[in-house]
């Protein structure tokens, strides 16, 4: 099976995080907690969830990656790469510290 | 379940029976409507105030021809989005003329109970035990209406064409 | 332009005061997620993909230029320094703060504006024709009536948790562009046989996943009798609209159900008793609001300008732009003026600070400080000089709103879609770039004249593609983003629902439909027809043919 990060939106300004393995949020996809089974995607969702009742975070959820071999990881679906990018249609405004742009991961059309 | 009458946390004088247990000999109940459909005589026959507990799809008209002898009706919001339990409290008020107690029970939120004022309730049962306080907040958070309703607030047109005061 | 007095000033503050502490209840954690969602939602605020996004109401589509240069401010102090106008004459911001959302709402609040109800199971904000007090067909003006159901809808009691969202439009004259067929009520005014002037009342129209357009539930009601047959028809649909799925909630479905006989035999027995509630206003309230809409102090001036139509010779371009963008004027010697938020390769309806102070300031040098915004997602200057017509062009080309393609086919519609929204099922705004940018030319698309193309992300509609002359919905289809076509849909007096072409198109292939749709039409068009004209006579098999011939 695919590698699994959580999501989740920040409550106080809406921004697209993810929960990393120290147990914070980051704005940026790389920094997630991949986890590679089942098992331990269910336990990091669990702990993420922690974040709720903490007025941290709204509605925290697994998706999909591919993690690659230097560490980099994309979401599978387009829905999430654009969450995890920012709006194809304003590469100038790039949600993720990476520098990396929506526009690159789609290809030109 | 705490309810709060006239703007104070009040105790709950009623009993509300349901369908499968037989009515006490004594003291003021609610009953379904159903059940006050099949033993209305009997009920009106103890002597003691009755009260009837709508659900939401049950509206006005059901229970307009009883409304002499009713103390309270009750209406359900099982969710705070079913709004029709709004048009049957005015109704009751407003056109069938009904002036017992009318309560509003389920899932009353706070947000929701100055709506449900203006709609003619005049009693919540609530979840929260600190929500008195609420209450009287939710109240005054905005004093201008343009409707007409049933409670007495005057409407902004009253306001600004008659001079009349808010309330 | 309507102007709040204290009483609509002291609830617009009160109701930020009311949402402050709903944040501060919800920021502390005292009211959870779902607790809050509704509260937030009462109050225009949604949770997207990439933050929350806010939708300020802009009543009838009328702002002044005051209220622009607020919302500039907004965008650039809130926001990422832009807009997104809607197709309900809404403005959305993308980006703001949870936190910071009572300030920007305050801050709208001394502009006299605000985001009641642009969510919610509720009366949500009230849309008018785009033309109106300059239209030359207006019976009258539609926006006294639309402040009026402004007022009345607003934290109304009895109707704020409706089985679903409720939409009204009016129009005040026979053209309609306001969409009203597929609003859950659509006022039209009208004339009766003694002269007098009220409203044909049509109940039931709407777009989503059962697109339907509206019947006349009366024909003739007399004006001011408005609200109560409002307060009827609502209290009807209150009462007997379907709770228990969310997806046959709205009122056309209750109509379709119930049969339009039955339903207006329901609203009128209901309306022989609200008639008497005192929910009709007084007549002195209609004339206070009536006088907020006067007409600004026009110069008297010949029908025609000279120098307007020398200009017009003189340079093609402005030639071109003034062909699509104006629209005669009642007033002599006047013009409706269309700002084009669709520039070539754009997004349609984003605008930048920077734009929204420029158009703020020309609406001040050129059109008595109003602005209104189109539910196709552009903006009008409605009341401009045709002397000063040449300059104002100039000055909108310098701030690239000057597009030529008003009612074109680069004139698209696009709902947020993938990119922002997150109900979308794919992307909407690049379909419309990629079209836009395959007809730039300004000559081919004045060639191919009127055509309507709209676009939206998912079923819900909000891209209005189902009234499209050619209508796009994005689909996913297993992980991709697939559109399907649909054609003949039609938002005007002859609304009508377009029919699905075939089976959808990848993402690579859905302009290349368009084209080979647009080509089709002009191989087929006589005597200078429409698009719709076309589709209407020869129907849909040759486009069928055309589109998958290949396949
Ligand atoms: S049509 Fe769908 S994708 Fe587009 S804005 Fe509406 S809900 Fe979002």
């Amino acid at each position: 099976m695919n590698a699994q990060v959580v999501t989740a939106n920040r409550l106080a300004d809406g921004q697209v995080v993810y929960f990393t393995s120290q147990g914070g949020w980051s704005e940026t996809i790389a920094d997630g907690a991949v986890a590679h089974d089942k098992d331990s995607a269910t336990a990091l969702l669990l702990r993420a969830e922690r974040a709720v009742a903490e007025q941290v975070v709204v509605e925290p959820y697994l998706i999909q990656v591919t993690h690659k071999d230097d560490g980099d990881i994309l979401p599978v679906r387009y829905r999430e790469a654009i969450r995890a990018l920012g709006p194809s249609v304003r590469p100038d405004i790039v949600t993720d510290r990476s520098g990396r742009s929506i526009t690159t991961h789609f290809g030109n059309s | 379940m705490p309810l709060i009458k006239n703007g104070h946390v009040t105790t709950d004088p009623w009993i509300t029976i349901p369908d499968d247990m037989p009515v006490p000999a004594n003291g003021q109940v609610i009953v379904s409507l159903e059940r006050w459909r099949a033993d209305g005589a009997e009920l009106k026959a103890r002597g003691e105030p009755v009260g009837v507990r709508l659900s939401s799809s049950q509206l006005a008209p059901e229970i307009a021809n009883d409304l002499s002898h009713l103390a309270l009706i009750a209406i359900e919001f099982p969710s705070f989005r079913d709004g029709r339990a709004y048009s049957t409290a005015r109704l009751l008020r407003q056109r069938y003329g009904f002036r017992g107690e009318l309560r509003a029970v389920g899932n009353v939120l706070r947000d929701q109970f100055m709506f449900m004022h203006r709609c003619g309730f005049d009693a919540f049962e609530i979840n929260k035990s600190d929500d008195a306080a609420a209450w009287h907040k939710a109240m005054c958070e905005i004093s201008v209406w343009y409707q007409t309703a049933v409670d007495v607030r005057a409407s902004v047109v009253r306001r600004r064409h008659y001079g009349v005061a808010a309330e | 332009m309507y102007r709040y007095d204290e009483f609509d000033r002291t609830l617009v503050e009160e109701r930020v005061a009311q949402f402050r502490d709903q944040v501060s209840r919800r920021l502390s954690g005292e009211l959870s997620e779902d607790e809050f969602k509704p509260l937030r939602l009462m109050n225009g605020v949604y949770l997207q993909l990439h933050a929350y996004m806010l939708r300020v109401a802009i009543p009838y589509g009328t702002l002044s230029s005051r209220q622009m240069r607020r919302l500039a401010h907004v965008a650039r102090r809130y926001d990422r320094g832009y807009g997104h106008f809607t197709t309900r004459q809404n403005i959305q911001y993308n980006w703001p703060s949870l936190a910071e959302l009572p300030d920007l709402l305050m801050d709208l609040a001394d502009v006299e504006m605000h985001a009641i109800q642009t969510s919610g199971n509720c009366i949500r904000n009230v849309t008018a024709d785009h033309f109106a007090g300059a239209a030359a067909d207006e019976i009258e003006d539609p926006r006294i009536y639309a402040e009026i159901v402004r007022q009345w809808s607003s934290l109304h009691p009895e109707f704020s948790f409706l089985p679903r969202k409720f939409k009204i439009a009016v129009t005040g004259a026979p053209s309609d562009r306001a969409a009203i067929a597929v609003h859950d009520i659509g006022l039209r005014m009208v004339r009766n046989d003694a002269g007098e002037i009220g409203f044909e009342v049509m109940v039931g129209g709407g777009q989503g996943r059962t697109p339907m357009i509206a019947k006349t539930v009366r024909a003739f009601l007399p004006k001011q009798y408005l609200l109560s047959y409002l307060e009827a028809i609502l209290r009807v649909y209150n009462q007997f609209g379907r709770r228990d799925n969310m997806f046959k909630a709205r009122i056309k479905i209750l109509v379709h159900e119930i049969g339009i006989e039955k339903f207006s035999g329901l609203v009128e027995e209901e309306w022989e008793q609200v008639r008497d509630e005192l929910v009709d206003l007084p007549p002195g309230e209609l004339e206070r609001i009536r006088a907020y809409f006067r007409p600004p102090p026009f110069d008297p001036l010949p029908d025609v300008d000279q120098g307007f139509e020398a200009a017009k010779t003189a340079t093609p371009a402005f030639a071109a732009w003034a062909r699509s963008n104006l629209f005669p004027h009642r007033q002599p010697g006047y013009a409706i003026v269309n700002l084009s938020l669709k520039p070539v390769g754009g997004v349609p309806g984003d605008v930048s600070a920077e734009q929204m102070d420029a158009i703020a300031d020309l609406a001040d040098q050129y059109s008595f400080g109003e602005i209104r915004v189109t539910h196709e997602q552009n903006l009008i200057l409605p009341h401009v000089r045709q002397e000063d017509l040449f300059a104002l062009w100039q000055a909108l080309e310098a701030q690239g709103l000057a597009t030529a393609n008003i009612g074109l086919v680069s004139d698209i519609i696009a709902c947020p879609g993938m990119d922002y929204c997150a109900l979308a099922t794919a992307r909407s705004i690049p379909v419309a770039q990629r079209i836009s940018t395959r007809f730039a030319e300004t000559e081919r698309a004045h060639d191919i004249g009127d055509l309507k193309i709209k676009i939206s992300g998912c079923i819900n509609s909000c891209g209005h593609h189902h009234v499209g002359h050619i209508g796009i919905l994005g689909v996913d289809k297993k992980g991709e983003e697939f559109y399907q076509i649909t054609l003949g849909g039609d938002a005007s007096e002859h609304a009508a629902i377009g029919g699905l072409i075939g089976p959808a198109f990848a993402s690579d292939e859905v302009v290349d439909a368009v084209e080979t749709i647009v080509e089709t039409y002009l191989a087929n068009r006589i005597n200078g027809e429409h698009f719709l004209d076309t589709y209407r006579r020869v129907g849909p098999s040759p486009f069928k043919e055309k589109l998958y011939a290949a396949h």
